[in-house]
């Protein structure tokens, strides 16, 4: 049982600004929230990004640790995805295993850094069915305002660009930046009525009528995409979204460029 | 007392006295507290000491789920102190260990001694502990954050809760342990003190110490923890204050 | 001296159990917390929400620190046994009033009364219960500062739940305010900075 209870009027209110194109906080719908990356920020990890939308919080620790390839990827090195939605981000905390929101969010963003090959797991063998490189994947979510997919993906990303190879600690060879191929980035939507607004805020989704993520990589590919809560969208509702999405994935790329492969200490 | 791997041992206090990061004996390393950094928490506070970033945040009084845990007579307290995975040298698995449900139940049984709990009947108190980087005194750190984050809350307490950990490296005492201190010394004592009584409310230690420097080390936690208490104390007057200095026009 | 809200005594001597102002008001020290929840208070107006239908009750929440159960018969409604979902649901907001509250600490509301009901349309904004004081404003000045420039009509909750219901800009405007007041509601000249937004 959650401890928050979305209301009537809270639904009706945002259902109706949808209508006249509005949103509860002033945003257009198809404008952002204010989107922060700190890379580096935290230095026992790798690679490491602290990312906002608004108010919304998390944190992405990237590490690599020696380990041994799947058997039927004997060339290839192994990568992780964990996303824990920690219960100081929100009220709703229930104490057990992982909840399906949490599990969720670890496989859409699992799934975008896959597609796009993000990182090339083959560069991560060192010996073929011997010995290869983990990447660890850890997304902690700190404050839940809404929109953890695209906070979650963004952080992981940055924290990809932002990681070095350990390798002298593991007797490897030389410490060297983790190579990134792809840069994808994931936008999402929900529909309010007629509407389908971009980057919505927790009271945004309690409301919905259904929820699309398209993830894009600089290369103009969709390499990702994820339909949660109930609703539908039609195929066309599905193509202007990835007109869309691609805009902010570009504009969201630059951002993370414009502050660089920023090392810890540099 | 931490792993101790094939690395040399370093140097943890050279011929002057001065440890592996320059400090003397009795110093703390600089410590920066924020009050009510989230939006969602009752409470919260965000705790930068040396280099460990702890995050803590309070929720509460509140109705308890599962209904039948709670108590009739008070409020019960519940922590969670836990470790990111990418927090420490070797990745952590996600998820409780029993370290972290030690640490969990120490720290709500410090805190359990300054909360007004018979107030609060079948309502639960949760205090939450993200260490999202480590570097020794994560317990203690975590309770400085977690004392701002309840009054953050406006949650009555009898007093703030200031925490530190002495040691002891090179057969010096010293306080505030860093990694390699922990790692690599030969007593660890994290404590946390109620200083309008003066009495400890958690107390740990591992390692050897004679009686005469145990006396020794527990007055240098208490002077280190007078010292934390005012920081604290200032970063819930910043809290409130900075938008008081502003608006004297 | 007596030990007030916030304060409580040791060894002789009163001290400050929360973050606050001191408010004197002999022979009692109280300290009037800047946070916490809603502590509930016998005649106070609040805006509860239904979290959970019972056969005889509902459970609604008040923002403090249990939920408080409404009596069937603290409605204008006749209700059958069983029957109280066809009238209040979850996610309804209602206008309450306390009545008080009972030795085992249950807190007793009654929506029965002038001013009390069921609320529908507009917006419901929350800020800290601390702060419905300096929203509401001297003799209610501040408030109806915000009314006439927005041209909105308000319920003021003691548990920090506002009610705004008029034309859309108006809401915005006027949840701007109260978002101001929330988080500078301790600060001098507050009255020019909402009178400044408004005038905007």
């Amino acid at each position: 049982m959650t401890n928050e209870v979305t209301t009537e009027i809270l639904v009706a209110h945002v259902m109706e600004l949808a209508k006249a194109g509005k949103r509860l906080d002033g945003r257009g719908i198809d404008e952002l929230r204010e989107v922060k990356v700190i890379p580096g920020y935290v230095n026992s990890a790798d690679g490491s990004a602290y990312v906002q939308y608004g108010l919304t919080k998390v944190v992405c620790g990237v590490k690599l640790e020696p380990g041994t390839p799947f058997p039927d990827t004997p060339n290839a090195g192994v990568l992780t995805t964990n996303a824990e939605i920690v219960p100081l981000s929100s009220p709703d905390y229930e104490p057990g295993p992982p909840s399906p929101q949490a599990i969720e969010l670890s496989r859409v963003v699992d799934r975008a850094i896959r597609a796009a090959e993000v990182i090339d797991l083959e560069k991560l063998c060192v010996t073929p069915s011997e010995k290869c490189w983990t990447c660890f994947v850890d997304i902690h979510v700190l404050d839940d305002c809404g929109n953890l997919i695209d906070a979650a993906l963004l952080a992981a990303v940055a924290a990809l660009k932002n990681a070095k190879l350990p390798s002298e600690r593991f007797g490897l060879g030389e410490t060297a930046p983790l190579h990134v191929a792809h840069t994808p980035i994931e936008v999402t939507f929900v529909r309010l009525g007629d509407t389908l607004i971009v980057d919505p805020s927790s009271e945004e989704e309690a409301t919905c009528q259904g929820r699309l993520t398209i993830a894009t990589d600089e290369r103009g590919h969709i390499c990702a995409m994820q339909k949660g809560r109930v609703g539908a969208f039609s195929p066309q509702d599905v193509l202007s979204l990835a007109e869309r999405a691609e805009a902010h994935g570009n504009k969201l790329r630059e951002l993370l460029h414009h502050h660089g492969h920023a090392h810890p200490g540099s | 007392m931490g792993n101790v791997g094939a690395k040399e041992i370093p140097e943890l206090l050279d011929k002057d006295g001065k440890r592996i990061d320059g400090r003397g004996l009795n110093d703390l390393r600089p410590l920066k507290i924020e009050a009510g950094i989230l939006k969602r928490a009752d409470g919260s506070a965000f705790v930068e000491w040396g280099e460990n970033k702890v995050m803590a945040a309070v929720y509460g009084p509140r109705e308890v789920h599962p209904r039948h845990m709670q108590e009739n007579t008070r409020a019960i307290v519940q922590c969670r102190y836990n470790m990111a995975s990418f927090s420490v040298d070797e990745r952590k698995r996600p998820g409780l260990d029993r370290r972290s449900q030690e640490i969990s139940r120490v720290i709500a049984d410090a805190f359990e001694s300054v909360l007004f709990v018979e107030e609060y009947p079948r309502t639960s108190i949760g205090i939450f502990i993200e260490v999202l980087q480590a570097n020794a005194g994560t317990r203690c750190a975590g309770i400085v954050a977690a004392s701002v984050a309840l009054a953050d809350a406006g949650i009555p307490m009898s007093d703030l809760i200031p925490a530190v950990a002495v040691g002891k490296v090179a057969g010096h005492l010293v306080l505030d342990l860093r990694k390699e201190e922990d790692n690599f010394g030969e007593a660890d004592m994290p404590m946390a003190m109620v200083p309008k009584s003066g009495r400890l409310v958690l107390l740990q230690m591992e390692g050897h110490m004679t009686r005469h420097e145990l006396g020794t080390a527990l007055e240098m936690g208490v002077e280190g923890c007078k010292k934390i208490y005012e920081l604290q104390k200032e970063a819930l007057r910043n809290r409130y204050a900075i938008a008081r200095a502003e608006g004297a026009a | 001296m007596k030990p007030g809200y916030g304060t409580y005594r040791e060894n002789g001597k009163i001290y400050a159990s929360v973050t606050g102002l001191l408010s004197m008001r002999p022979p009692f020290v109280r300290v009037i917390p800047f946070a916490g929840r809603y502590v509930p208070q016998a005649g106070d107006t609040v805006i509860a929400v239904v979290r959970d239908v019972g056969s005889t009750y509902w459970l609604v929440d008040l923002r403090a620190y249990h939920y408080a159960p409404l009596h069937h018969t603290g409605t204008p409604w006749k209700i059958e046994y069983g029957e109280c979902g066809d009238y209040l649901r979850p996610g309804d907001s209602i206008v309450v009033e306390i009545e008080g509250i009972d030795p085992t600490n249950r807190i007793m509301v009654t929506m029965n009364g002038e001013g009390l009901g069921k609320l529908t349309g507009g917006f419901i904004e929350e800020v800290s219960p601390t702060k419905v004081p300096r929203i509401i404003g001297k003799g209610g000045s501040m408030i109806k500062m915000i009314q006439e420039a927005t041209d909105v009509k308000v319920v003021v909750g003691q548990n920090g739940r506002i009610w705004i219901d008029g034309p859309p800009d108006g809401i915005l405007k006027a949840r701007k305010a109260l978002e101001i007041i929330d988080r500078e509601g301790q600060r001098q000249g507050l009255t020019d900075r909402i009178k400044l937004f408004l005038e905007r």
